[in-house]
């Protein structure tokens, strides 16, 4: 009688009110405002559970008072189904792999690079994607393979708000080019003598587009597109010392340009990271990283990039840290990030306050700063230096 | 007459041999708070109370379960339900003994598992006035321990005990607890500072029977210093519900089954 009666479902309703505003720190947008971002936004998550199966759907409604208006989005929209040895996963999801603090080896799958530099709640720095991940966990190892059928791309810095570096200003016929096909990932892992080690592959896409002029010497039209991308890696992470030692490594694959020959088709690459992550003292944690790419096919890289556009080095070194603090039972939190180019003075540094006011209600202050070289990753920001504050209440 | 002395002498002797040392009644302790059962799970609500009144509630399913014997390894497994903005997360720990634990968290937010340093098992757990080691327990060698009396406390008659740390650099001069004779639970600790100064008070406020086991189900640390204290209810209590190994893995922790959490 018990075993047939059906399993209860469960229900839970949560969700935020939320505030978030960040002003210029230096100087006004290029469509003239003095703002980054500027909203109000709520969220309503579903979360229900019956046996074997689970139903999560997370949603915004939001209102942004710098020309983008109301605005709804659906987070993540999933169902979950649980076997013995086995799950699935299908619908909108947020896929995190890897062990890089804001940076990204082995985690392929779309980022907001402008929640990131806006001064939007971490959280912000994923997009979900629309998938189907198939969970496998026999004793060997575990599995994980991600299918998107539809190609997702990274959300990029909005050219009216931030001063992005464009080598082609005079074209302003521009036109976008998604990927036709999806993309898939897998992830295999297991404990290897107490250190959990992993492996990766990805077929898909660059997830921040390249720019392709219709002709060099007298463009008229530009095109961004994605290029094929594959990547196959590999991490391990464990304790060292008195701390935890994150390794990972992983080729990058550019399918579309295997000679490095088309100066628009990033370069084929290797990808390190070192991080080291200790508590020196109580509510204390330090996290050094060491992050390197470099170019596979440098000399026909540099003999195909036109006259007039940045070189890059063959090698590109950054190293970073990151440093967090809490205060009073744990409710004020002090974190600084930063992060360091040594190959183009590229800088980045995120100082954050945040104090839960309650148990429902938390707010932080924060900043971003930006500098290096005009095409650099955050050089290019050098002008949007900005200090942010979020407020949310939790219900 | 010398025989009935020698009679007398000979019954003493293997009462004597009995008498408990100060660390025999530290691990019979240890097995019984924190060891009892093949498993462990409660629904554990904790009340940080400032000076001030000011009260935030964090609120939790933990599991756990022991890989050996009492004083060796065990995992735990904690689903956080309260506060909002750490709904959903999880925390596992591996404990070991001698040596630092591993922990993991997962952030539901952004969906990762991050391995977690842990260095200080003498940290606050969670904000709270308990530190890890309150909650999972602190090695039996790292103190010395001496029986300094026995007295009753309420009406219970109890060992009190007292350990001091072997290693120079501890953060605490040493700490006397009152362990209960017939159920060798801690029913007090004062936990003194290198100066000597009181500065952390434990009372264990209730004790339950959950299958035959006397479990704490209510506690309470007061830092005496701050005025800040945290009080702690166990509910759900339950002993041997045959928590599969493969509960303490990365698969569950971003994927915790409800069976086990809820």
């Amino acid at each position: 009688m018990l075993a047939a009666a059906p399993a209860a479902a469960a229900l839970a309703v949560s969700g935020f009110l939320q505030q978030n505003t960040a002003f210029n720190a230096s100087g006004a947008n290029p469509d003239g405002r003095h703002y980054k971002w500027l909203e109000e936004r709520a969220q309503l998550k579903l979360d229900a559970t019956s046996g074997n199966w689970r139903g999560y759907l997370k949603a915004d409604g939001a209102y942004d008072h710098l020309g983008r208006g109301g605005l709804t989005e659906v987070r993540e929209a999933f169902v979950d189904y649980s076997g013995g040895a086995f799950d699935l996963r299908a619908g909108r999801q947020v896929i995190t792999w890897g062990h890089g603090d804001l940076v990204f080896v082995n985690d392929l799958f779309a980022k907001d690079h402008e929640a990131l530099f806006a001064g939007r709640p971490l959280e912000y720095l994923k997009r979900g994607v629309d998938a189907i991940k198939l969970g496998a966990y026999p004793k060997l190892a575990s599995f994980e393979f991600v299918l998107a059928p539809s190609f997702r791309e990274s959300r990029i810095p909005d050219a009216r708000r931030f001063w992005l570096f464009d080598p082609m200003p005079a074209v302003t016929n521009r036109e976008t080019v998604r990927p036709g096909q999806g993309e898939w990932g897998l992830r295999a892992y297991r404990d290897v003598a107490g250190y959990e080690a992993a492996l990766y592959l990805y077929r898909g896409f660059q997830h921040t587009p390249s720019m392709r002029p219709d002709n060099l010497a007298a463009p008229t039209r530009i095109t961004f597109f994605y290029p094929e991308l594959s990547v196959l890696g590999a991490s391990l992470s464990g304790r060292a010392g008195s701390g935890v030692l994150s390794l990972e490594a992983a080729y990058y694959d550019s399918r579309q340009d295997r000679s490095g020959t088309d100066f628009t088709v990033p370069n084929s690459q290797t990808r390190l990271l070192a991080g080291y992550q200790l508590q020196p003292w109580e509510d204390f944690n330090l996290s050094l990283q060491y992050y390197a790419e470099r170019m596979h096919d440098y000399a026909a890289y540099r003999a195909a990039l036109p006259p007039g556009f940045p070189l890059e080095k063959r090698w590109n070194h950054s190293v970073g840290a990151r440093a967090t603090q809490l205060f009073l039972h744990q409710t004020l939190r002090f974190s600084v990030y930063a992060s360091r180019n040594a190959s183009n003075s590229d800088y980045f540094v995120n100082p954050e306050l945040r104090y839960s006011f309650s148990d429902r209600v938390w707010g932080a202050l924060g900043a971003n700063a930006f500098g290096g070289k005009p095409w650099g990753q955050f050089g290019q920001l050098a002008r949007d230096d900005n200090v942010y504050m979020q407020l949310r209440y939790e219900f | 007459m010398k025989k009935l002395w020698l009679c007398m002498i000979a019954g003493l002797l293997p009462l004597q041999a009995m008498a408990l040392t100060g660390e025999e009644v530290m691990r019979k302790s240890q097995a019984a708070f924190l060891y009892p059962g093949k498993d462990f799970k409660a629904r554990v609500v904790m009340k940080l109370i400032g000076r001030d009144a000011q009260e935030r509630v964090r609120e939790l399913t933990m599991l756990r379960k022991n890989a050996g014997g009492p004083g060796g390894e065990q995992k735990y497994f904690m689903y956080f339900f309260q506060p909002a903005d750490v709904k959903d997360m999880t925390f596992m720990i591996n404990k070991y003994p001698a040596r630092d634990d591993d922990r993991w968290m997962f952030i539901p937010a952004i969906n990762m598992v991050k391995r977690i340093a842990a260095q200080d098992k003498r940290s606050s757990f969670v904000g709270s006035d308990f530190t890890y080691e309150d909650v999972s327990g602190r090695d039996i060698e790292d103190d010395g321990h001496a029986i300094e009396r026995e007295e009753r406390l309420g009406a219970r008659d109890c060992y009190v005990v007292k350990s001091t740390p072997r290693a120079g650099d501890a953060d605490f001069g040493h700490k006397l607890t009152w362990v209960d004779k017939a159920n060798f639970l801690p029913l007090k600790e004062e936990q003194y500072d290198r100066r000597g100064a009181i500065y952390k008070l434990f009372t264990a406020d209730e004790v339950a029977d959950v299958k035959g086991i006397p479990t704490v189900v209510r506690r309470t640390m007061k830092n005496l210093q701050s005025g800040h204290r945290t009080e702690v209810t166990y509910s759900r209590s339950d002993y041997d519900l045959g928590i599969e190994d493969s509960l303490f893995s990365e698969r569950f922790l971003r994927q915790p089954p409800r069976k086990w959490v809820d």
